[in-house]
């Protein structure tokens, strides 16, 4: 048994053949046995400082301690439907380390006195579902579960494994999200409270419960303790997924991917919903909570992509932004016409249409007017003044966070690169236009993703 | 009410009097769902104001028919009962276009209690429900166009006919058109 | 937060921009370049609470929510025209 001090700790024992079967897990972990005791177990959680894996960052035990609470018996659900594209941690950990995931999964619905337990995959990851349903055999042979586990595919789709969204189709609906409140930790699953937890965040709860708070915090900073798995993609010799400590130099993760910071645009930290960092920016942060607030960036689902300098910001901003646009469950109006008319004009100004009407409206002698209200303004509204006023507008109108971050991406684009937006909006495209895409941007009709790892 | 019920000219006066208002009325509360729905809206008609114009003589034609029906049981000509408000096919007295009467008189209160009740009920039943405006207003023209023993004078067919007009207008503006307000073809449900 | 605290609220997956609210109580909402809803939610007014109740009722598809500040579902509202104005929460 390894009391893993240093990394890796959630791959230590991981197995990418099929995953560590259950008598390797046990050796390396040895968590004997699930049957805790519900208080000490939110208490050490709460001591470790744990917080969710799945980008939102929520407190864990609180969590724990709400459902435990509620006035029906909970539900327990295990979120690996990971949605975001660039990111490939969930289905690598269920496929290596399923038995990891499976654990936590039990101690939580042991800390939550939950009566149901369920496991979203998302439907695409093959190789994670067989996985877990080796995994799921095994524990059923040996009675390590105490609780039986339901696994349900979850449909391709941005937005498929939002809270609502998982909760809805639990429930039998599609998988878009619901109007909140209620909230699923109030009344979820067949209405009863219902704990939704990254697998990620589970693994780590698995482990917490092996080796105790303080080893959890022997690792990462004083704020944000323990470790983290990162999907670093884009301009990398070795992309893929790598658990990190908290309060890790995005350079060093960098440079271990095979990457050079010093040949590099900019690096999107989060996700497709995070934040550009620029260059210089990216060379100082540390992957941790209070490096990146300030910078207005958060290590959201541990997506770090890395821009190299041959490549157009603004076109890849472009593209992310009409892909976000059509990712939108479309069920909000803000959301669906909001998202489409910044995917719109962003892409205007990319591919030189925006030029082109400026060099218009100049000749034209109309001045570059400050941004009018309403769809009809007949003076010449600056694309990009307009994108920013919409921004603002719609963040926060929809029934999910989906607009918030793509809008955050779009905002801080626009921070970060904005002299190159300047410069399409007056010229046009440069040569890096044309460029294949250094990000991965699928369209979901039902084939699996290409793995990153 | 025993000087009124006496007084059969009188109360039977009223019947055709408010038969015929309700009609109207009940045409304008029509039309102006028609375009409620349509999103209509002009400089000086903003949105709230037809929905709410519409509501509002949805009610008055209640109360019109509400003394429509209650004249017609008061009066000693026929022998028309309560029942036979509600009840189709339960009065032998111009028994089609009379059932047609209760009918329409039955869907009109569906309309009017569900929407009181819209809060509560939710919003799918209550569409559902609404949709039995399309087979209300017909069915009252026919109940008036036929029960009525002022049918062939030259007011009631001039109501008729004119009634006709502004909602096959209705209909036909509300086709053609596919709405006046935002577009909302993008979003699913 | 008082108990009596109203503030409005829109049920962003029910709206369908029918603007009705925007009409009503252009106190407290204004609409974007799309006609749907940016509502203000700071506390309501006594004096415009029963414009806020009439805009909830008014509106077709019922997006336009007066939740109490605790967070729970709306009540249900009276519907307009029934003579309460200005007997709002004090």
């Amino acid at each position: 048994m390894s009391a893993a001090t240093t990394l890796p700790r959630l791959l230590d024992g991981a197995d990418p053949h099929g995953g560590a079967p259950l008598g390797a897990h046990l050796d390396h972990h040895g968590l004997e046995t699930l049957d805790v005791d519900a208080a000490w177990l939110v208490r050490e959680v709460e001591r470790a400082g744990l917080h969710g894996r799945g980008g939102a960052g929520f407190p864990t035990a609180t969590k724990l301690e709400v459902v435990g609470h509620g006035r029906r018996r909970a539900v327990v659900v295990a979120n690996g439907s990971e949605g975001e594209p660039a990111s490939a941690k969930d289905a690598l950990l269920l496929a290596q380390a399923p038995h990891l995931v499976l654990d936590g999964l039990q101690l939580a619905a042991a800390a939550t006195r939950a009566g149901d337990a369920i496991l979203c995959i998302k439907h695409g990851a093959r190789d994670a579902q067989a996985a877990v349903a080796r995994a799921l055999g095994e524990r059923a042979a040996s009675g390590r579960d105490a609780v039986y586990v339901r696994v349900v595919a979850v449909p391709d789709g941005y937005v498929s494994g939002e809270e609502s969204a998982l909760t809805h189709l639990l429930n039998g609906g599609r998988a878009v999200p619901t109007t909140v409140p209620p909230r699923p930790f109030e009344k979820g699953v067949d209405g009863r409270p219902t704990l939704i937890q990254n697998v990620e965040t589970l693994a780590h709860v698995a482990l917490i419960a092996r080796y105790g708070a303080d080893w959890y915090r022997a690792l990462g900073t004083a704020a944000e303790p323990g470790t983290a798995l990162v999907t670093l993609g884009g301009a990398v010799e070795r992309p893929g997924v790598r658990e990190i400590a908290l309060g890790t130099p995005l350079a060093a993760l960098v440079a271990h991917g095979g990457g050079d910071l010093a040949r590099a645009r900019g690096v999107l930290v989060g996700g497709y919903f995070g934040t550009w960092l620029d260059a210089v920016a990216a060379r100082s942060a540390t992957l941790d909570g209070g490096s990146l607030r300030p910078l207005g960036a958060s290590l959201g689902c541990g997506v770090v992509a890395v821009l190299p300098d041959d490549a157009c910001p603004v076109a890849e901003t472009a593209r992310i932004a009409a892909w976000l646009a059509d990712q939108s469950a479309g069920q909000c109006g803000p959301c669906v016409f909001g998202l489409a008319a910044i995917a719109d004009a962003l892409a205007s100004v990319a591919d030189g249409r925006a030029a082109r009407d400026l060099a218009a409206a100049s000749r034209a002698g109309a001045r570059r007017a400050r941004p009018v209200g309403g769809r009809r303004g007949k003076r010449f509204e600056d694309p990009l003044a307009r994108v920013r006023r919409w921004c603002g507008d719609v963040a926060g109108r929809g029934a999910c966070r989906h607009p918030d971050g793509a809008v955050r991406l779009v905002a801080s684009a626009l921070r970060t690169f904005e002299a190159d937006f300047e410069d399409h909006l007056r010229h046009g495209p440069c040569s890096a236009c044309a460029r294949p895409s250094a990000l991965p941007l699928p369209r979901f009709d039902g084939r699996p993703l290409e793995a990153v790892a | 009410m025993t000087v009124l019920a006496a007084s059969t000219s009188v109360t039977w006066t009223l019947t055709r009097a408010s038969g015929a208002v309700s009609l109207l009325l009940l045409t304008a509360a029509f039309a102006l769902g028609i375009a409620d729905v349509a999103r209509w809206r002009s400089r000086t008609w903003p949105r709230f104001a037809v929905d709410a114009l519409h509501r509002n003589l949805a009610l008055l034609a209640l109360a019109f028919v509400g003394v429509h029906v209650l004249t017609t049981i008061f009066d000693k000509f026929v022998s028309i009962g309560l029942v036979s408000a509600f009840v189709p096919f339960s009065n032998s007295y111009k028994m089609l276009w009379l059932s047609l009467g209760a009918i329409a008189f039955d869907l009109f209160l569906a309309l009017i209690v569900t929407s009181m009740l819209r809060r509560r009920i939710g919003l799918r039943l209550w569409r559902a429900v609404h949709w039995a405006a399309y087979a209300c207003w017909p069915v009252a023209l026919l109940h008036a166009v036929g029960t009525g023993t002022d049918a062939t004078r030259p007011w009631m067919l001039a109501i008729a006919l004119g009634s006709s007009a502004v909602v096959a207008a209705a209909v036909v503006a509300r086709l053609a058109h596919s709405g006046f307000g935002p577009r909302t073809g993008a979003l699913t449900r | 937060m008082s108990r009596g605290d109203l503030r409005v609220r829109v049920d962003p997956i029910a709206c369908t921009a029918h603007g009705l609210c925007a009409e009503l109580l252009p106190e407290r909402v204004r609409l974007d370049d799309w006609g749907y809803p940016i509502v203000d939610d700071r506390p309501l007014p006594p004096e415009l609470v029963a414009h806020a109740k009439r805009a909830a009722a008014a509106c077709p598809t019922l997006a336009l929510l007066l939740p109490p500040a605790d967070g729970q579902r709306a009540r249900s509202v009276p519907p307009p025209g029934r003579g309460r104005a200005g007997a709002a929460s004090r």
